[in-house]
């Protein structure tokens, strides 16, 4: 039994069927891929994960417990965070602030005033946040103003705001999309020591396969809302159904 | 020392030096002098500046950390005035009571208006408060008129039962508000030469509060509730997917502003014991918006700017009129002064309005940090000018942020 158990999914928009009977098995402490062209529904499949759609008909199962009808927020307090296809981080604030805020919330659950003691005064945090930034190689760029980074710089720091949470599952939808070279493998590079050094989940969506096979345990193969295959990488290179949808696709 | 870091200690010292020198600082010009309508320094207005500083400080808890404009915001003001005033009335002429039962009052109302307004964001939660206040307002007018005075506003009678006060308190007169025994409207003058000070003790009373508000202010800005109100106003949808439910944050810090409202309003019938419908009109909640984006949405001290900015404006602009303009220009040729002075009479007068807009306009496009930002410019301007002069070599442009 996976950690995540997505059981029988159905998602329509109007006429579209976006997902089809969609069943998954994560593994705790694997790297899972789920993989597919453009508009198969990886997207949408990760939104039913997290609270932002609700699955027609289905489950879905986290640890044990049910995440339908559950809050993005009540979700994370479940143990998953998620990195956006577009960096989201705090533009207003500073690395260090954008650092505390899920320090806070893993410390003191979805609500709880804490309106006069100074974030000056919790030092224990601080240490925390300032220890997964140098993991990170950002701590030099803490007092910066996390807006003005560059795009790369924006992904490490969201990527480090989930990390700092703890998560058991870390969901990533396409981190690597409209980065350059460079910045894809140093992406890549980060993902793996996060995999090595911690006890840690991972569903990565994406589209790119040198980083998919890069770091992917298992890899499930979408198109057009249903799952075509799931196997380890190597099986999976030369499936020839998985070659069908790719090359139908550029073709 | 108050568990404050060193800049915001020295910003709280220097505030409440300004304060409690108010009645000299806002006062250089000697009486009778041409300047002296320029003196600010009587116990009526200097009440205003630190009542509506109060009333400013908390909507910018609100605004300026989590960019929910609220526009009835008059409406909490208005609460606070009538709970006093019944305060007033029933129980004591102590303002303690009365400013006890004002902030509860209106932190329920904001509790109920705020739960129900924010369930929309941006413009629609605007136009909900909006909605509220104008509704508020017209029943205050009309319809609880029993509760309200309606037109004439609630007063104060001789009958009133003021069961605490006792019946001989009053000994003939409607008695007037006080904190244990010392009057509001108590005043002592201080002459020296040809100026007058003036020491109120309703000002200094309210001065006290406003003290406490902007220190609790501080606070609020510096922790983590605060941070979290911030990365409301950046980014919810990172803050939902981060475990953080943003309504409950929101909604504390809507009660929060509209106590301060509530607090102001208090301290409004603690100096002159009446309260009308007026105080609730809508164009009472946009003045504060304008004291906050005058003097800076999401600093510290820029409300309290911007409060005093536009009572001094409201107070002191408003009374010049074309004789006293006829006399600053007198040294003019004769066709010149006439000219000078019907350029220059649209803006005074009645016409603060006209200069009040335009100084906000430029204010919002060329220091959109407001008067903190202008500040701040000054002082940058005045450090590179130093550093320049001590190494002699030419200022550098520091790069934009
Ligand atoms: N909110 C939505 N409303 C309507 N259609 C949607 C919505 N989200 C996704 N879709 C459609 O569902 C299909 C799958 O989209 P998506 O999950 O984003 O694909 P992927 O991420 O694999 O590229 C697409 O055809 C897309 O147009
Ligand atoms: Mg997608």
């Amino acid at each position: 039994m996976g950690i995540l158990e997505v059981k029988d999914v159905n998602k329509r928009f109007g006429g579209l069927q976006a997902l089809g009977d969609v069943n998954l098995s994560v593994t705790e402490n694997t790297c899972h891929a789920i993989i597919g062209p453009n508009g198969a529904g990886k997207s949408t499949l990760l939104n039913c994960l997290v609270g932002k759609l609700i699955p027609d008909t289905g489950s879905v199962m986290f640890d044990g417990q049910s995440v339908l009808g559950r809050t993005p927020h009540e979700i994370n307090q479940l143990g998953i965070s998620r990195v956006f296809q577009t960096p989201e981080i705090f533009g207003d604030l500073t690395v260090m602030e954008n650092m505390m805020i899920p320090c806070f919330a893993r410390r003191d659950g979805a609500f709880r005033l804490h309106a006069i003691e100074s974030v000056g005064s919790e030092t224990e945090l601080r240490e925390q946040a300032e220890q997964m930034l140098e993991d990170v190689n950002m701590l030099d760029k803490r007092h910066m103003h996390s807006a003005s980074m560059s795009r790369g710089d924006k992904r490490r720091l969201e990527m480090a705001m989930c990390l700092v949470q703890n998560p058991k599952l870390l969901l990533l939808d396409e981190p690597t999309a409209g980065m350059a070279r460079a910045d894809t493998n140093n992406t890549i590079d980060l993902l793996k020591e996060i995999k090595d050094k911690r006890d840690i989940t991972i569903a990565i969506i994406e589209h790119d396969m040198h980083v998919v096979f890069s770091l992917a345990d298992r890899i499930t193969v979408l198109a057009q809302g249903t799952p075509l295959v799931e196997d380890v990488p190597e099986k999976i290179k030369g499936h020839p159904k998985v070659q069908e949808a790719y090359l139908g696709e550029s073709a | 020392m108050f568990g404050l870091e060193k800049k915001d200690r020295s910003l709280l010292i220097l505030v409440a030096l300004l304060t409690i020198f108010a009645p000299f600082i806002l006062n250089p010009f000697p009486e009778g002098s041409a300047m002296a309508q320029f003196n600010a320094g009587y116990p009526d207005l200097m009440q205003r500046f630190v009542i509506f500083g109060i009333f400013a400080i908390g909507f910018n808890i609100l605004f300026g950390l989590t960019g929910y404009l609220s526009f009835g915001h008059a409406a909490f003001l208005g609460v606070g005035s009538y709970a006093a005033v019944w305060m007033f009335k029933l129980l004591s002429m102590n303002v303690v009571p009365a400013i006890v039962l004002a902030v509860v009052m209106s932190g329920l109302f904001a509790l109920l208006i705020g739960y129900i307004s924010l369930r929309r964001s941006g413009i629609y939660f605007s136009i909900l408060t909006l909605a509220f206040a104008q509704m508020m307002f017209a029943l205050a007018y009309s319809v609880l008129t029993p509760i309200t005075g309606g037109e004439t506003g609630l007063q104060l009678a001789l009958d009133d039962p003021r069961i605490l006060d006792g019946a001989g308190a009053s000994a003939g007169n409607i008695p007037v508000p006080s904190l244990f025994g010392l009057e509001m409207r108590d005043s002592a003058d201080l002459v020296l030469g040809s100026w007058v000070f003036t020491f109120n003790i309703g000002y200094y009373f309210c001065a006290v509060i406003m003290l406490l508000a902007f220190y609790l202010s501080i606070r609020i800005f510096r922790s983590p509730f605060g941070m979290m109100l911030r990365a409301i106003k950046s980014n919810q949808q990172r803050l939902n997917y981060t475990g953080l439910n943003p309504k409950p944050y929101t909604l504390a810090a809507f009660v929060i502003s509209g106590m301060y409202a509530g607090l102001a309003g208090a301290l409004m019938a603690s100096m002159d014991p009446l309260a009308g419908a007026e105080r609730m009109f809508w164009t009472a909640s946009g003045e504060v918006v304008l004291m906050t984006i005058l003097g800076g949405a999401g600093t510290l001290i820029g409300p309290v700017l911007g409060a005093g900015m536009i009572k001094y404006m409201e107070n002191i602009i408003s009374k010049i009129n074309s004789d006293i303009l006829h006399g600053w220009f007198a040294f003019l040729p004769d066709g010149l002064e006439d000219f000078v002075v019907t350029i220059i009479y649209p803006f005074i007068g009645k016409g603060w309005h006209l200069t009040l807009g335009l100084i906000f306009m430029a204010v919002v496009i060329f220091l959109p940090g407001g008067l903190v930002e202008g500040g701040q410019r000054l002082a940058a301007l005045f450090r590179r000018k130093k550093t320049s002069t001590d190494d002699g070599s030419p200022a550098k442009t520091e790069p934009a942020e």
